[in-house]
C-alpha cells in the first residue's frame, strides 16, 4: 500500500509548481467545491485507509516495537503458508478458466447466430445477482454426504467433494459471469467491419479469428483475468463452505485467527498477505492492462451480417454454452428445492416450513440486511457521482489521491478491511463496535467504486461542452451541477445503484465481522445455517435474498423507464 | 465598445512532456468594434480557439487583458461575462426541450415566466423553430441543432456572440445555408460577433474582418479583400486559396507601385507592396491563379477547343516587346464547369496555377498546348523575401 501511495504523491510532485498553486488557488477562490473535497478526502482518509493502516500496523506490531517477528512465525507454520499458496493457486485458476468460459458466451453470444441467446444471457447473470456462496451451498447439496447426486443417484458415500475441485468448480461457476459481462463488452466494440475487412481480405474464418478478433480482445481478456483473481482471493463464502481443513484458504484462516483464536495480530498478517496480491493485480488492472485497451476506430456503423463463424463451430460453441447453462441451472434449481425439502437428503417431500423459520425467527436479519442495504447503497451511489464528478471534471490538489484511494475499495479483499473496521473502531477515539452505522460506514465506503465507476462512464459521455454551455448562459458552479449535470447522470446513478444494492445485499466477506445480536444479515445466518447443517433454512433463506434483489432491480427499473422510458437510453447518444 | 484584447498570451503544461510548457496563443491584440463580425482563422492548433475560449472565459490569459463593453473582465468566471457562445458540438442540454433549452439562460436571470415564453416564442419564430418548441433534442436533425444553439445563444441578448466551429459539423449545402443564416441573423440583432473556423471559405463569407493565425500568433488582420489580394506575409498567402510565388528583385519604383526584374530577366510592374521596398531588395511576388492571363502560343492546336480569344489582345501587355511574362506547357487540366484550372509547366521549382472563367464561351485549354501568361499591375502584391 505505503509503495503506491508514495508512487501517486511521487507523481503530483511531478508536476510544476505553479500548476499546484493555481489549483490551490481555484479550490480557495470556490467554498463549495473545497468543502466537498475536504469532506470527500478527509472521509476516505478515515474510513478507508485508516483501517487498511491499522492491519499493516498490527501485522507488524512486536511487544519491543515494529519488526517481522509475526510474519516470520506466519512463515514457519507450514498450515499458514499452504493457505497464502492455495489462494493463489485457486486465484489464478479461477481467472483463466473463468475468463475462459467468460469468453465463450461473450464470442458465442456476440458472434453467432443460436438459438436461445437471450436467455443464456440471462442464466449467465444469475450468479452476479445472488450471493456468491450459494455455488458453495448447491455442490455440498449434490455432491456432499448427502449429496443428491452422488448419494441418492449414485449411491456414493463420502464423495470427496470438499476441498480443490469442489472449491474450483463453485469459484468458476460463480465468477465467470463476471468475465462474461467485461467480455461481451469488449466484443461488441470491435466493431464487425474489421472482421468483414479481414475475411474480404482473403483471411479464412478461423484466421480471422486468430489474426483480428482475439488479439483485439487481449487487453479485455487481461482485464478479466485480473478482476477474477481479484475476486477469487478476496472470496470468503465459498471458500468457508467447501475448502475444508485438507485445503486451506487464506480468507478464511484469517477469519479464523480472529474469531476463533482472537488472535488479531496474525490475523492481520494474514490479511496483510491477501491484501499485497489484490493490489497488485488492481494496480496492473488499472495502470497497466486498462491503457491498452483498443479503441477501434470506425467510419459509419455497419450491421454486419454475422457469418464470422463456421456452422460446425457455432454448434459446438453453443453446445459448450449449453452444458455451462445446465450447470447453472441445476446449481439454483437445488437451492430452489432445498428450500422446500423436508430433509434435504433424507426425506425431499414438499414443506414450507423453512420458509416459516424465515419469517419467524430469521425475519430480524431480513429486515436489518434490507435496512443496511437501503440506506447505504443510496448514501454510497450519490458519494460515489460526487467523487465522479470531481475527478472527471474539477482540477483539485489531491485529485488522483481521491481517485485511487476511492477506488481501492474494489481491490481490498473485505476480510482484510473487516478486520481493520474491527482494529480501528473497536476502540476510542471512535467506538462503532456494535452498531448500524459501523455496517452502514463500511458498506458506504466498499461499494463507492461501482457508483464511480458508472459515474466516470457517464461523465466521460456527457461532453463537457453540454457543461460550458449552462456556464455560458449565466449558471454557476451549483446551478450548473444541479440543472444540467445531475439530471443527466440520473440515469447512471440508478443502474449503478442496482450492482451497489445487489452487493451490498449479498456481502459477507467484511460484514461478519462486524454484524452483532443487535444488527445481523441474512448472508451471516445462511452461513451460520449452512454450518450447522441446516441446509433447508439456509436455502429458503437463499431463495427469499435473491428474490428480494429480483423485487429491488424491477423497482428501479420500473422507476427509470416510468421517468426517463422517453429518452431511455438515447439520453446519451447526442 | 466591443471586446478589446491585450497582448494576450497563454501557456498550457505540455501534455506530452511534463515539466514542459506550450505557448497557445502568443501576444495577440485586437479591437473588436461594436457590431463587428470578426472571424479568426487558422489551421488546427494555431491557438483560434483558446483565444475564442480566453474572451468566454473559460480560459485564463496567462498574461494580458480582456475587455468587453468597456469593462476589464480578465476574473470574471464566464458566467459572469456578457457573452454567448455557439459550440461546435451545439451543446444541446440532452434532457430538456427546444423551448426549454432556448429559455435556459432567461431561467437563469430570473425573469418571469411569461417574458421568457414570449421572448423564447419571438426567437423561435425568428428561427423558424416554432413547430419544433416540444421536440427533443435527439429528434432533430443537424442544422436544427445548430439553429437551436444560436437561438439559445442570441435570445439572451449578450453584448458578445462566440461562435466556436459550429458549421463543422454540418454537410457542405447546409453549411452554406446556414452561415448566410447566421450573417442574416448576427445583422438583424448586430450583435458583436466573434468566430472561430479553418473553413476560409466560410471566413469570406460572413466576417467584416478577419483574424488570421498561425503557431498562436495574429499574421495579419485585415477585410476579407484585404487578407486575400493584400496578404501581409507568405503564410498568409499561401494558406487563404491558391496562390503562385514568383521571386524577383526589385528596381525601381513606378507608376503603378514598383518595377520587379524576375528570375527570368523580365520586368513588370507590381501594384501593391506589404511593406516599402528599395531598389535591389528581393521580393516575393503574389499572384492569384484567376489573375494570371493565358493566350496560346501554339496556333496549330487553336482549332480543338479554344477560339482564339486569349490571342494577345485580351492581355495588356505591357512589357516593351510584347514577350509573355512566363511562357509553358498546359501540364493538368481540372474541368470544373464554371472555371477550369490548370498546371502549367513553365519550367519552374513548381507547376504555375491559373484558372479561367466561364468555359462554355471562352474555350479552354487542352494537356500539351503552349501558352503564355500575364498579370497586370494591379493584382500583384510584393511580400519581403524571408
Amino acid at each position: 500500500m505505503g509503495f503506491s501511495i508514495g508512487a501517486l504523491f511521487g507523481e503530483e510532485c511531478m508536476v510544476s509548481s505553479s500548476r499546484w498553486g493555481r489549483e490551490v488557488r481555484l479550490l480557495w477562490g470556490d467554498p463549495l467545491l473545497f468543502i466537498v473535497v475536504l469532506f470527500v478526502l478527509t472521509s476516505l482518509i478515515l474510513f478507508i485507509l485508516y483501517p487498511l493502516a491499522l492491519v499493516v500496523a498490527t501485522s507488524f506490531k512486536t511487544p519491543e516495537g515494529f519488526g517481522l517477528t509475526i510474519f516470520l512465525e506466519v512463515l514457519k507454520s507450514r498450515y499458514l503458508l499452504q493457505g497464502f499458496w492455495n489462494s493463489i493457486m485457486m486465484s489464478i485458476l479461477t481467472a483463466v478458466g473463468g475468463s475462459l468460459i467468460g469468453f465463450l458466451f461473450a464470442y458465442t453470444l456476440s458472434r453467432t447466430e443460436v438459438p436461445f441467446k437471450k436467455l443464456f444471457h440471462v442464466i449467465a447473470i444469475i450468479p452476479v445477482v445472488s450471493p456468491p456462496f450459494i455455488g458453495a451451498m448447491s455442490i455440498i447439496m449434490l455432491f456432499g454426504n448427502n449429496g443428491l447426486i452422488t448419494y441418492s443417484l449414485l449411491g456414493i458415500n463420502n464423495y470427496p467433494i470438499y476441498g480443490f475441485r469442489g472449491l474450483l468448480f463453485a469459484q468458476l461457476l460463480t465468477f465467470f459471469p463476471i468475465a462474461y459481462i467485461t467480455l461481451r463488452g469488449v466484443l461488441e466494440s470491435i466493431s464487425p467491419t474489421l472482421e468483414d475487412a479481414a475475411m474480404d481480405l482473403g483471411g479464412s474464418r478461423w484466421q480471422v479469428f486468430r489474426k483480428v478478433t482475439l488479439p483485439l480482445s487481449i487487453p479485455g481478456i487481461a482485464s478479466a483475468m485480473l478482476v477474477l483473481f481479484i475476486e477469487t482471493m478476496a472470496d470468503f463464502g465459498n471458500p468457508l463452505i467447501l475448502a475444508g481443513s485438507q485445503f486451506p484458504i487464506l480468507s478464511v484462516q484469517a477469519y479464523l485467527q480472529i474469531t476463533g483464536m482472537f488472535d488479531l495480530p496474525t490475523g492481520s498478517a494474514l490479511a496483510l498477505l491477501l491484501l499485497v496480491p489484490s493490489v497488485t493485480a488492481y494496480i496492473l488492472q488499472k495502470y497497466w492492462v486498462s491503457r491498452k485497451q483498443y479503441i477501434t476506430i470506425t467510419g459509419k456503423p455497419t450491421a454486419s451480417v454475422i457469418k464470422s463463424v463456421h456452422p460446425v463451430a457455432q454448434w459446438v460453441l453453443f453446445g459448450l454454452c449449453l452444458f455451462v447453462v445446465f450447470l447453472i441451472l441445476l446449481v439454483y434449481l437445488t437451492i430452489l428445492w432445498g428450500a422446500f425439502a423436508n430433509v434435504w437428503g433424507t426425506d425431499n417431500s414438499l414443506t414450507l416450513k423453512h420458509f416459516q423459520y424465515v419469517f419467524g425467527v430469521g425475519f430480524r436479519a431480513v429486515l436489518d440486511t434490507l435496512t443496511i442495504s437501503g440506506i447505504s447503497t443510496p448514501l454510497s451511489g450519490i458519494l460515489g457521482m460526487v467523487i465522479a464528478f470531481l475527478v472527471v471534471r474539477k482540477q483539485f490538489p489531491g485529485k488522483q489521491f481521491m481517485e485511487f484511494t476511492s477506488m481501492l475499495s474494489f481491490a481490498v479483499p473485505g476480510t482484510v478491511i473487516g478486520i481493520g473496521y474491527i482494529l480501528a473502531f473497536n476502540s476510542p477515539p471512535l467506538v462503532l463496535t456494535g452498531t448500524l452505522a459501523i455496517l452502514l460506514l463500511n458498506f458506504i465506503y466498499r461499494y463507492i467504486p461501482v457508483g464511480i465507476q458508472s459515474g466516470i462512464a457517464i461523465l466521460r459521455q456527457i461532453d463537457p461542452a453540454i457543461e460550458e454551455a449552462a456556464i455560458d448562459l449565466g449558471a454557476d458552479a451549483k446551478k450548473t451541477f444541479l440543472r444540467v449535470t445531475l439530471p443527466l447522470m440520473v440515469p447512471a446513478f440508478f443502474s449503478g445503484l442496482i450492482f451497489a444494492f445487489v452487493r451490498a445485499m449479498t456481502a459477507i466477506s467484511a460484514a461478519i465481522f462486524l454484524v452483532s445480536s443487535h444488527w445481523n444479515l441474512m448472508t451471516v445466518q445462511i452461513m451460520s445455517q449452512v454450518e450447522s447443517g441446516r441446509l433447508g433454512a439456509a436455502s429458503a433463506f437463499s431463495v427469499i435474498l435473491v428474490a428480494l434483489i429480483l423485487v429491488a432491480i424491477f423497482v428501479i427499473r420500473a422507476i427509470l423507464l416510468y421517468r426517463y422510458g422517453r429518452m431511455g437510453g438515447k439520453l446519451l447518444n447526442i | 465598445m466591443g471586446v478589446r484584447l491585450v497582448h494576450i498570451t497563454k501557456v498550457f503544461p505540455d501534455p506530452h512532456h511534463p515539466g514542459k510548457e506550450v505557448v497557445a496563443v502568443r501576444d495577440v491584440s485586437i479591437d473588436v468594434k461594436e457590431g463587428e463580425f470578426v472571424t479568426f482563422l487558422g489551421p488546427s492548433g494555431c491557438g483560434k480557439t483558446t483565444t475564442l475560449r480566453i474572451i468566454s472565459g473559460f480560459e485564463y490569459p496567462t498574461e494580458g487583458e480582456v475587455w468587453i463593453s468597456g469593462k476589464r473582465v480578465n476574473d470574471d468566471p464566464p458566467n459572469k461575462r456578457d457573452t454567448s457562445m455557439v459550440f461546435q458540438s451545439y451543446a444541446i442540454f440532452p434532457h430538456l426541450s427546444v423551448a426549454q433549452n432556448i429559455g435556459f439562460g432567461l431561467e437563469l436571470k430570473g425573469l418571469p415566466k411569461e417574458t421568457i415564453r414570449a421572448e423564447t416564442e419571438r426567437i423561435m419564430e425568428v428561427m423558424n423553430l416554432t413547430n419544433l418548441a416540444n421536440r427533443r433534442p435527439d429528434q432533430l436533425s443537424g442544422g436544427q441543432q445548430q439553429r437551436v444553439a444560436l437561438a439559445r445563444a442570441i435570445v439572451n441578448k449578450p453584448s458578445v456572440l462566440l461562435f466556436d466551429e459550429p458549421l463543422s459539423n454540418l454537410d457542405a449545402k447546409l453549411r452554406e445555408q446556414m452561415r448566410l443564416e447566421i450573417r442574416r441573423i448576427q445583422k438583424t440583432f448586430g450583435i458583436t460577433s466573434i468566430y472561430v473556423t479553418h473553413d476560409q471559405g466560410e471566413a469570406m463569407t460572413v466576417s467584416d474582418r478577419i483574424v488570421v493565425m498561425n503557431e498562436g500568433k495574429v499574421m495579419q488582420i485585415g477585410t476579407p479583400f484585404e487578407i486575400y489580394s493584400r496578404p501581409a506575409n507568405r503564410f498568409v498567402a499561401d494558406f487563404i486559396g491558391r496562390v503562385n510565388f514568383f521571386e524577383g528583385s526589385v528596381t525601381g519604383r513606378s507608376e503603378q507601385g514598383i518595377s520587379v526584374r524576375f528570375s527570368n530577366g523580365i520586368e513588370r510592374e507590381v501594384g501593391s507592396c506589404s511593406t516599402d521596398f528599395h531598389p535591389g531588395e528581393r521580393v516575393l511576388v503574389v499572384v492569384r491563379p484567376e489573375s494570371l492571363k493565358l493566350y496560346s502560343k501554339d496556333s496549330t492546336l487553336a482549332g480543338s477547343n479554344y477560339n482564339g480569344r486569349y490571342e494577345g489582345s485580351t492581355v495588356q501587355s505591357r512589357s516593351n516587346s510584347g514577350q509573355p511574362f512566363l511562357e509553358g506547357k498546359i501540364d493538368k487540366v481540372v474541368y470544373l464547369g464554371s472555371v477550369c484550372e490548370y498546371e502549367i509547366d513553365a519550367g519552374l521549382e513548381k507547376p504555375v496555377l491559373a484558372v479561367t472563367h466561364n468555359p462554355i464561351e471562352e474555350g479552354f485549354f487542352q494537356p500539351g498546348e503552349l501558352v503564355g501568361m500575364d498579370f497586370n499591375a494591379v493584382s500583384a502584391h510584393a511580400l519581403p523575401l524571408s
